[in-house]
C-alpha cells in the first residue's frame, strides 16, 4: 500500500475554509491538538463554528476572531474553573452559543457518526435548554410507554481535529491516555479528521494490547501530523501534564488592555519551533509533570 | 468532640448523602464533597463506587493534594464515555456545587443575566441536565445566601427540580430527585408539603431564623429538625487521613470552628 497521509499543520490548514463546522477532541485542559489551533491563529480564517468540550482552544479561537458560533458542554481549563477570553466573548454577545449538556453533544457527535437525523435522550428535558433553543424538538416513542424524549440533533462536523500519541502513515493511531475522552465520536462525526501525533511512523506494527489503543479506525484518518510537544499547554498523558504557569499567564492576559495581542507577539511566532522555544524549549515541554487529581 | 472546623462538619454531612445509597457511583464535585465521598466509602457506605479524580475507580479513596500517584491501585475503569453511560443508567449520586438554586431545587451554573448576552458567564451546563433527570443529585453550598438561594426562578435552569410547569407532558419524572443541600448553615431536603425545601438539621450555633434571613423564599422547619451531629473521633482521624495537607481548612473563608460563637 503506498497510502502516505502524513502531512504539516500547514498542509491541514490549507485544507480548511472560511465557515466551516470544526470539532476539537480533547476535554478542558487535556489533549488538545494545539499546534493546530496555533495554525489556524496564524491564518487567516473566520467565520467558524467550534465544538467541543471547550478549553483554551475555544477561548484561543474568540479571542482572535476566528469564531462564529460555539458549540460545548463547558468551556473551562478545570483548575481555573473559567475560560476568561471565552467569557469575555460571551459577555460581549460577540458569539453565537450553543450550549450543551456534556451527555447531549456526545449524543449529537453519535447521531452525525451513525448518519441518523437525531437521537433520543432525556438530557436538557425540564431545563432551559428547552427555552434558550427552540429549534431543538421532541418526540414521542411510537411504543406503549409513549415517553417524550428529547431528539438530539445530529451534529455533523466538516473536519475533527484531535491529539493522538502516534500514527502512521497509513493513518493509524495510538492514544493511550487514562481517558480517551470522545475523540472517537468527533472522528465519526467528521468529513475529514485530522490528527496531531507525537510521533509518526511508516508503519505501526504492535501486539494486541498495543493495538488496543487504536482508538478508531484509519478509514476515519485523512491526515497525520507529527509535532512532538504539540498539545502544549494543555496535557498529553502519558508524556507530559499542561502547563499551569503558562496557562496563569495566558489567563492574565485576559484581564489585561490589549493582552492578547501580547501574548501572541511575546509566543505564537511564525511556526510551531518558534513557539516552543518562546515557551522555554521541547524538553522543558515534555517534562512538565503530570497533574495528580 | 467540640474541637473541629466547620468544613469538617460539613465534610461529615456531605457524606451523609450518600448513606442506604447501595452500589452507585459517588461523585463529588469540589474539595470538600471529594473528601466527603471518601469518608462515606470508609464508614457507613463501603458498597459505593468512586473514582482516583481522573479515570479509574478504586476501592482506597485518594489522598487529596497527592503530589504523586505512587501506591494508587484501581479496582475498575470509569473514563467520561462510561460515566454518562452509568450516569444514564442511573447507579450515581453526585453532590454537586451550583451557583443558584430556587425554591424548587433547579440549579444554575450556566450564566448570570440573560442567556444570549449573560451578564457573567459561568461554566455552562455542563453534566446538570442530563445528572438530574437521571439519577439523585445532592448540592453543596458553602456560602448559604440570598444571592445563592434566589427569589423565583434561577437565571438559567441547568438541573431540573420539582417546578411542574418546566415539565413536558409525558417526559419521565420519577428518575430525577434532588435529595438533600448542605450548606454552612443547615441541611435541607425537599420532605415538605408538594416538594418545599425543608431544614432538617441545623449546625451548631445557627438558628433556623439565620438560614430563613439568608434564602430569599419561605423555609419549612422540619418537625424532628436536630443539631447537625458533630463529627466523631474516627470520622476526623478519617479525615485527617484523606486530607493530610489539610485542603479543608482554605474551603470556607477564616476555617471557622465548628461550633459557631
Amino acid at each position: 500500500m503506498s497510502l502516505n497521509k502524513q502531512m504539516t499543520t500547514t498542509e491541514v490548514v490549507a485544507q480548511l475554509q472560511d465557515g466551516m463546522t470544526i470539532g476539537v477532541g480533547g476535554w478542558g485542559p487535556r489533549r488538545k491538538p494545539m499546534a493546530l489551533i496555533r495554525e489556524i491563529l496564524r491564518s487567516d480564517l473566520k467565520d467558524l463554528t467550534i465544538v467541543g468540550y471547550g478549553g483554551m482552544d475555544m477561548g484561543m479561537l474568540c479571542a482572535a476572531g476566528k469564531v462564529k458560533k460555539l458549540i460545548y458542554g463547558f468551556v473551562s481549563l478545570d483548575f481555573i474553573p473559567l475560560e476568561p477570553f471565552f467569557r469575555k466573548a460571551r459577555e460581549a454577545g460577540s458569539i453565537e452559543a450553543l450550549e450543551l449538556d456534556e451527555g447531549m453533544l456526545h449524543w449529537g457527535l453519535r447521531a452525525a457518526g451513525y448518519r441518523l437525523p437525531f437521537l433520543p435522550m432525556r438530557a436538557g428535558l425540564g431545563t432551559a435548554f428547552m427555552h434558550n433553543n427552540p429549534e431543538i424538538k421532541t418526540i414521542n416513542s411510537p411504543y406503549e410507554d409513549g415517553e417524550t424524549l428529547l431528539a438530539m440533533p445530529a451534529i455533523k462536523l466538516d473536519v475533527a481535529l484531535l491529539q493522538v500519541h502516534k500514527a502512521d502513515q497509513l493513518g493509524n493511531v495510538r492514544v493511550y491516555s487514562p481517558d480517551p475522552f470522545f475523540d472517537e465520536w468527533f472522528a465519526r462525526a467528521a468529513d475529514k479528521t485530522y490528527v496531531l501525533a507525537e510521533e509518526v511512523s511508516e508503519r505501526l506494527n504492535t501486539d494486541e494490547t498495543d493495538a488496543k489503543a487504536n482508538l478508531f479506525e484509519r478509514s476515519l484518518v485523512s491526515g497525520v501530523v507529527e509535532q512532538r510537544g504539540g498539545a502544549h499547554p494543555t496535557s498529553h498523558v502519558p508524556g507530559y501534564g499542561w502547563d499551569a504557569a503558562h496557562i496563569k499567564r495566558y489567563c492574565q492576559a485576559a484581564a489585561d488592555e490589549g493582552g492578547w495581542q501580547a501574548y501572541v507577539d511575546e509566543f505564537l511566532g511564525a511556526t510551531e519551533a518558534d513557539y516552543q522555544n518562546a515557551v522555554g524549549g521541547l524538553d522543558a515541554i515534555t517534562s512538565l509533570p503530570r497533574q495528580v487529581f | 468532640m467540640s474541637d473541629f472546623t466547620l468544613s469538617e462538619l460539613l465534610i461529615c454531612a456531605c457524606a451523609d448523602v450518600w448513606k442506604d445509597d447501595g452500589e452507585v457511583l459517588a461523585t463529588g464535585i469540589g474539595i470538600i464533597p471529594r473528601i466527603a465521598q471518601g469518608l462515606a466509602k470508609l464508614t457507613h457506605s463501603p458498597e459505593l463506587m468512586i473514582t482516583d479524580g481522573e479515570a479509574y475507580l478504586t476501592e482506597t479513596p485518594v489522598e487529596i493534594g497527592a503530589k504523586s500517584h505512587e501506591g494508587r491501585s484501581y479496582g475498575g475503569y470509569m473514563p467520561y464515555s462510561r460515566v454518562f453511560d452509568a450516569l444514564w443508567h442511573g447507579r450515581r449520586h453526585a453532590l454537586v456545587g451550583p451557583v443558584q438554586v430556587d425554591r424548587w431545587g433547579q440549579a444554575n451554573i450556566s450564566c448570570i443575566g440573560d442567556f444570549d448576552k449573560p451578564k457573567r458567564q459561568m461554566l455552562g451546563l455542563r453534566g446538570f441536565p442530563g445528572n438530574s433527570i437521571n439519577h439523585a443529585n445532592s448540592m453543596f453550598v458553602p456560602n448559604h445566601s440570598t444571592r445563592v438561594f434566589v427569589e423565583g426562578e434561577v437565571d438559567v435552569v441547568c438541573s431540573v427540580g420539582y417546578k411542574d410547569k418546566n415539565w413536558q407532558p409525558g417526559v419521565r419524572r420519577d428518575f430525577a430527585s434532588v435529595e438533600r443541600i448542605v450548606t454552612n448553615l443547615c441541611v435541607m431536603d425537599f420532605g415538605g408539603p408538594e416538594h418545599a425545601m425543608r431544614v432538617i438539621s441545623l449546625h451548631p450555633g445557627v438558628s433556623f431564623d439565620d438560614v430563613q434571613a439568608s434564602t430569599s423564599f419561605p423555609l419549612i422547619l422540619a418537625e424532628d429538625c436536630a443539631e447537625t451531629p458533630h463529627p466523631s473521633a474516627e470520622q476526623l482521624a478519617l479525615i485527617r487521613k484523606l486530607d493530610p495537607r489539610d485542603v479543608r481548612a482554605r474551603q470556607i473563608k477564616d476555617n471557622p470552628p465548628g461550633i459557631r460563637a
